[in-house]
């Protein structure tokens, strides 16, 4: 008898492996003395292997809250996430580090590349917290640097390179582990529109190749090279659509 | 990431960096350097004191002629014609005397002085070889009265620097001039260094003659005004002048200690006002070295505090990439350690060389103590280490996302 409810029970969830991102009742809501701030509340959603996810919404709007705590860059206030069959919830924060490192390429709207060191070193950087091997690190680092079409600028400084340049050796370090999930906050927020088109080609070509990417935007034009986009407001979701007519990047 | 590696990048971040490298670098050059170099400049001033002191005569015992009470009354010092040169001899030959180095017996008077047409009144005083060394007379020119000028009654005299002028006038040299005293001719065969002081007694404004000339040729005396004589070393002091006035008591047939026809003073009082001076010095000093301690350790403390809180974004980064609290942590305490030791060898050779030129600038000896060397880069090191450390651990324990957002 048991065994004939699991039979019937088991088509009712989804298989597990096929879901990179489980976040159900997520909220987090930030203390300033006497004042409480709801940044979310009760956020639930799905991302399946393999999707090109936008999340939109306007500025204050939870957006940026919900990407650090799927970034494991900030603890939810309450609700679970799980992250490619792993509760990240539970973790301690040295397991947490290893999670960042492994399982999660974030690209940052500022880019927040070291400053004053090469493009080289700063791919290589998240490679040797998780303990490669200096010439192993940089072959590594050397294959994703080409892949982002920067081959010649290796050895150039942040300052040396410009906004899009920058952002693309972010991404290269986004890639160098390998990262279950890509995960990028307003990635063409600090970059002129010309070289925007450049990283969405990137991403596409990426999200091709099977890399789950999950963006933040607030432009539209943006939002509309990804396959689906979840809209949020005022700290909840306010809509989940598959994009009709998706614009491919050149 | 393994400790060599971590050195590899602590050394890549500060020479990347070398704005802030430099500034932190100079916090701490500043902060032990200072401390250095006024720890060893108030030893270089405790130094000269001290040689000042010992200057005068530290371990001097005078006897001069003259009772210390007299029926309650006291007799006035040096009056007395009671000290001879056999009783200056015998404490420097007698077997009872075990604490004694050198012996000067002394006769002084003062008389006026001719030497061509100018004539000065000034102090003359008969001299052994000895009062060279026990006086610690230096001299400019010449030499000073020998044991042959004294066995000879030789007619030579040694002259202050400011009799000299007196009597002679500036630039010209004294030696083979020859000075009238109470009708009899002396040849100047020596001129002592100045020694600073002014007043009636000034060592500066004086004539040394062999004793037995002063006694027998110049002022027909038998008996000695001061028998000055060095002990062996500050601590024997009390005995030495225990077993001279024993001495002294049994060759003037005396029994009773209370009639004794001499009086022997110590150097005490001076020695007390050394022990003083020396005493406030060294808390002068103490106080100085915390002062600067404090200052220097505040100082290397906000370079510390400033460069690594600036950096609490970086550490952010370096943790949302996967580093680790421990691994951000020991990467700043090597930082950290790299900074305080290369401005603590820094600081150190800046700190002896600012002592070493002032030292000199100011005419003290250069003294430089290894145990303020210890103390200020102990305690700069360990300032330097704990804020380098403190503020790092602070930012590690943030989560990634605040640390980012710090401004």
């Amino acid at each position: 008898m048991e065994a004939l409810v699991e039979l019937v029970r088991q088509p009712l969830f989804e298989p597990i492996d096929n879901r990179m991102i489980h976040a159900s009742h997520l909220s987090k809501v930030y203390k300033t003395g006497v004042l409480e701030t709801v940044a979310l509340s009760d956020v639930s959603f799905d991302i399946k292997k393999g999707e090109f996810v936008a999340i939109m919404g306007p500025s204050g709007s939870g957006k940026s809250t919900l990407m650090h705590i799927l970034g494991a860059l900030d603890r939810p206030t309450s609700g679970t996430y799980i992250l490619d069959g792993k509760n990240v919830g539970d973790l301690s924060d040295d397991a947490l580090a290893d999670i960042r490192n492994q399982k999660i390429g974030f690209i940052f709207q500022a880019f927040n590349l070291l400053p004053r060191t090469s493009a080289l070193r700063n791919v290589s950087l998240p490679l040797a917290y998780a303990g490669m091997p200096k010439i192993e690190r940089e072959e590594r680092a050397r294959k994703y640097l080409e892949l982002v079409g920067l081959k010649d600028r290796m050895h150039h400084t942040s300052a040396q390179l410009s906004g899009g340049q920058q952002q693309r050796v972010a991404i290269a370090r986004g890639l160098a582990m390998n990262p279950a999930i890509l995960l990028a906050d307003e990635p063409t927020g600090n970059i002129a529109s010309s070289q925007s088109a450049e990283i969405m080609a990137i991403f596409q070509k990426l999200n091709n190749e099977g890399h789950t990417i999950v963006m933040i935007t607030h432009e539209p034009d943006i939002a509309e090279h990804a396959k689906r986009i979840i809209f949020v407001r005022d700290g909840a979701l306010r809509g989940d659509e598959v994009v009709k007519k998706r614009r491919i990047a050149k | 990431m393994d400790i060599r590696e971590i050195i590899i990048e602590a050394i890549q971040t500060l020479t990347v960096n070398k704005l802030r490298t430099s500034l932190a670098v100079l916090g701490i050059v500043i902060g032990i350097g200072s401390v250095i170099a006024l720890i060893s400049l108030g030893q270089s001033s405790q130094l000269a004191v001290q040689n000042q002191i010992q200057s005068l005569g530290s371990n001097l015992l005078t006897v001069i002629p003259g009772a210390q009470t007299t029926g309650g009354v006291r007799g006035a010092q040096g009056g007395g014609t009671s000290l001879t040169l056999e009783d200056a001899l015998a404490i420097g030959t007698s077997d009872q005397i075990t604490t004694v180095s050198a012996v000067s017996p002394e006769y002084s008077a003062r008389a006026q002085v001719t030497a061509g047409g100018n004539n000065t009144n000034t102090q003359i005083t008969g001299v052994y070889p000895a009062y060279q060394t026990i006086r610690k007379i230096a001299l400019s020119q010449g030499s000073f009265i020998s044991a042959q000028d004294v066995a000879s009654l030789g007619r030579v005299a040694v002259i202050g620097p400011q009799a000299a002028v007196n009597l002679f006038g500036e630039g010209i040299d004294p030696i083979g001039q020859i000075v009238r005293i109470n009708g009899q001719t002396l040849r100047i065969i020596g001129v002592t260094v100045s020694k600073g002081g002014t007043g009636f007694s000034s060592p500066d404004d004086a004539l040394y003659v062999p004793l037995t000339t002063a006694q027998k040729v110049l002022f027909g005396a038998s008996h000695v005004s001061t028998i000055a004589v060095e002990a062996k070393s500050q601590e024997v002091m009390v005995q030495a002048q225990n077993e001279i006035g024993f001495l002294l008591l049994s060759r003037h047939q005396l029994s009773d200690p209370a009639e004794a026809d001499f009086t022997i003073f110590s150097q005490n009082d001076i020695l007390n006002t050394a022990s003083q001076i020396t005493s406030t010095f060294t808390t002068l000093l103490g106080g100085i070295a915390a002062i600067s301690l404090l200052v220097g350790g505040i100082g290397i403390m906000n370079i510390m505090l400033v460069t690594v809180t600036e950096r609490t974004r970086e550490i952010g980064l370096r943790k949302a990439l996967g580093a680790k609290g421990n691994l951000i942590i020991t990467q700043f305490l090597v930082e950290a350690t790299m900074l305080t030791a290369i401005g603590g060898i820094v600081g150190m050779i800046l700190g002896v060389a600012i002592s070493f030129v002032l030292s000199k600038l100011m005419s003290l000896p250069f003294a430089i103590s290894p145990s303020a060397i210890f103390l200020a880069i102990g305690v700069s090191g360990v300032v330097g280490i704990v804020f380098g450390w403190y503020p790092a651990r602070k930012a590690s324990k943030l989560q990634p996302i605040e640390a980012l957002r710090y401004e």
